[in-house]
């Protein structure tokens, strides 16, 4: 076993027994259906609007040399400097050359999920630099050490009293259990880091070909202020962020914000194609974008599942998966959770390790169901499932079905079998669950079914 | 170009994507060799506009829905007959958030709202002082336009008062002509490009309702970082 799928199994086990967990989970997404669910009703047609969105983010991905180069094309005819890494190390290396030859102290960022991929924040503090998190979950998140709990939700798994100790113990504050204080208590504490920081350091939710802008979706204005007042802003995107045009953001920006939290359309939708242009009176001197490939290309190059790249990481399948909820976001281990993580995680950091994710779904779709742009999660699933199955089934894995189909063979033998079966239920409960029950792995979370008194085949036969 | 090293990281990720991209990949539905349930002529989005949500054809439509979008969340809408009776309603607004400063750009109808105020005016055009903006009671801008179809309004850094102006301050005020009313997100992207196609500013933003978080408990709190009340003001 690897050391990825033995944490999984752990703190699955540990996590999927939580009550407070499951209480504060079901709660939470109980809420989202609800509130999706009604703003999909109002859409003339969700699923053909589904489809468009698939068809168009088909077209970039699949075009996506042209699409990306014009895109950079025209950042850089406005004063944008476009940076392109291959990997994670070579992403750090570029923002932290351009905070070194800022020489800046202190860096505000908003939410990105880029950033957490390739540990950013990680390189930045090592490198001696403050780095704030503005995003009021993932500040405290950061607060804990932690990372983000859901793509969407980063602090989903917290109840209000867990953060008002947190804050009690970090930022010296009183205690409450408002969560209209708290906030305002973490909105107290960033407003200060807002007018001091050198740098704003953002992620982006769409990169426009037609019109090099990037596009920040947000509900709390944080990103507005990253990108507002630092005199160097610096934004880091995966390479599949594509949209072909502009006006696209017509259909992507409401079946986000429905997808992602059950909104019309989420706070701040805002697009950015460069620093402050002549005749505006602020905004940053200096704009970077750094486009990150990470082993997209790999993923790119796999026909099949290519269509993983068109996610634009709502969030949605996360929420509607019975494994996420049950085992909660951070079993994962990984930068992107839920069935979305659990198929590109394999591409992105190798099959060997992460091919158990593979199994961490029960296949019934409703992730590929709840996807605004239809990527075919399940099925992926399914197909990365029979990639890891590549070496023969251990001996006693084949023993075991020799067995059975041995017995399965002979009516006499399973008729005894059965009956010897009939009898010595009774006695199970003395040891269901316990390690002289032979089937211990599935009883010990499960309720035996009782056997039923006369088989199908009497049943049938004592009916005539 | 000319004095770039032989290959550069942008050549060799564009490289890779080419390589990848000489297998072709199957359109979204078509599963397990199904085909999917139609094909798009051109553009999809320019075929979607029925499939969203909807957005009205007259003037009171319009008004209608912007009313129920954004007073849901928690946009505070007034839609009057003239520009007296706007001014009305941003001098009731001042009293009753005892504002004593406040910040705007020049504008047709920021300049003449603002003055009658008659509070100290912060204006940004050609430059401020943040930490001047960050202590005003609000901010008061123009706007592209206001989206029916999802309670949103359109600000850009070249009309609005730069970046800071609509989000700093704890109260943004956007004032607002009737003509500026859109119906969706198409004919305001629509917009944008026949204003702007040129030379576009360097941030455009969609404002929908005040600042707000769900990060704790999931519970709606206004005012996250942003303001924490959006009035709108359309005469
Ligand atoms: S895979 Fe689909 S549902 Fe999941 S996060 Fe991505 S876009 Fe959303």
């Amino acid at each position: 076993m690897t050391a990825p799928v033995q944490d999984f199994l752990v703190q699955a086990r540990i996590v999927a027994r939580d009550l407070r967990h499951r209480g504060l989970i079901q709660r939470a997404l109980g809420k989202y259906e609800v509130a999706r669910d009604r703003k999909q009703a109002a859409f003339g047609s969700w699923q053909s609007a589904r489809q468009a969105a698939a068809e168009t983010k088909w077209d970039a991905i699949n075009h996506l040399d042209q699409y990306l180069d014009q895109f950079a094309q025209r950042l850089e005819a406005r004063g944008t400097k476009v940076h392109w890494a291959s990997n994670g190390a070579q992403a750090r290396e570029i923002i932290l050359g351009i905070i070194k030859s800022k020489g800046a102290k202190s860096i505000i960022k908003s939410k990105a999920m880029t950033a957490e991929e390739i540990h950013l924040n990680d390189a930045m503090e090592q490198a001696g630099y403050e780095v704030v998190e503005s995003d009021l979950g993932e500040f405290i998140v950061q607060l804990r050490h932690e990372p983000p709990y859901h793509i969407v939700f980063p602090a989903m798994h917290l109840t209000r009293d867990e953060i008002s100790d947190l804050f009690q113990r970090k930022l010296g504050s009183a205690p409450t259990n408002e969560p209209e204080e708290l906030t305002m208590i973490a909105r107290r504490a960033l407003r200060e880091k807002y007018l001091t920081a050198d740098i704003g350091i953002t992620g982006a939710n769409f990169a426009i070909a037609e019109t090099g802008m990037i596009s920040i979706t947000e509900n709390e204005g944080n990103a507005r202020l990253t990108a507002a007042l630092p005199k160097t802003m610096i934004t880091l995107l995966g390479i599949e962020k594509v949209l072909p045009e502009l006006a696209d953001l017509a259909l992507f920006l409401p079946m986000l914000a429905t997808a992602g939290a059950g909104q019309t359309m989420t706070g701040y939708n805002t697009m950015y194609g460069g620093p402050r242009q002549p005749g505006e009176c602020d905004g940053p001197k200096e704009f970077h974008v750094v486009l990150l490939d990470n082993r997209r290309t790999e993923l790119l190059a796999d026909p099949e599942q290519r269509d993983a790249l068109h996610c634009i990481r709502c969030g949605a399948c996360l929420n509607v998966c019975p494994i996420f909820r049950n085992v909660g976001g951070h079993t994962y281990g990984t930068t992107y959770s839920g069935p979305v993580g659990s198929v590109i995680t394999p591409h992105l950091r190798g099959l060997q390790d992460w091919k158990h994710l593979s199994a961490s779904s029960s296949l019934c779709g409703a992730c590929t169901e709840a996807c605004p742009v239809k990527i075919d999660l399940h099925h992926h699933l399914l197909h990365n499932r029979r990639n890891a199955a590549t070496g023969k089934p251990s001996v006693l894995e084949r023993l075991a079905y020799h067995a059975f189909a041995f017995v399965a063979n002979r009516p006499a033998l399973w008729l005894f079998g059965k009956e010897v079966a009939r009898l010595f239920q009774p006695l199970h409960v003395f040891v269901k669950g316990s390690y002289l029950d032979p089937a211990r792995p599935w009883t010990a979370t499960r309720d035996t079914p009782e056997m039923a008194p006369e088989s199908f085949k009497e049943w049938w036969r004592n009916r005539r | 170009m000319v004095e770039e090293p032989p290959m550069t990281e942008r050549e060799k990720i564009l490289g890779r994507i080419r390589e990848a991209l000489t297998v072709d990949a199957p359109h979204p539905g078509t599963h397990g060799g199904h085909e999917p349930a139609f094909h798009f002529k051109g553009r999809p989005v320019q075929v979607a506009q029925p499939w969203l949500p909807p957005d009205g054809s007259t003037l009171e439509e319009q008004v209608a829905r912007f009313r129920t979008a954004s007073t849901e969340l928690k946009t505070d809408f007034h839609f009057v007959e003239s520009a007296e009776a706007a001014a009305a309603v941003l001098a009731r607004i001042r009293d009753a958030g005892h504002w004593r400063r406040v910040a705007t750009h020049n504008g047709e109808l920021t300049t003449t709202a603002t003055a009658a105020l008659g509070l100290p005016v912060l204006t940004v055009d050609g430059g401020y002082d943040v930490n001047a903006l960050e202590a005003c009671d609000a901010g008061i801008t123009e706007c592209d336009a206001l989206v029916a179809q999802t309670g949103s309004v359109v600000v850009n850094s070249r009309n609005a008062g730069g970046r800071a102006l609509s989000v700093l301050p704890p109260h943004h005020v956007v004032l607002a002509r009737r003509e500026q009313m859109v119906g969706d997100l198409t004919a305001a992207f629509a917009l944008i490009k026949q204003r702007y196609g040129a030379d576009y500013p360097s941030m455009i933003s969609f404002i929908t309702g005040p600042s707000r978080t769900g990060d704790i408990e999931r519970i709606l709190v206004l005012g996250a970082h942003g303001p924490k009340q959006l009035t709108v003001i359309c005469h």
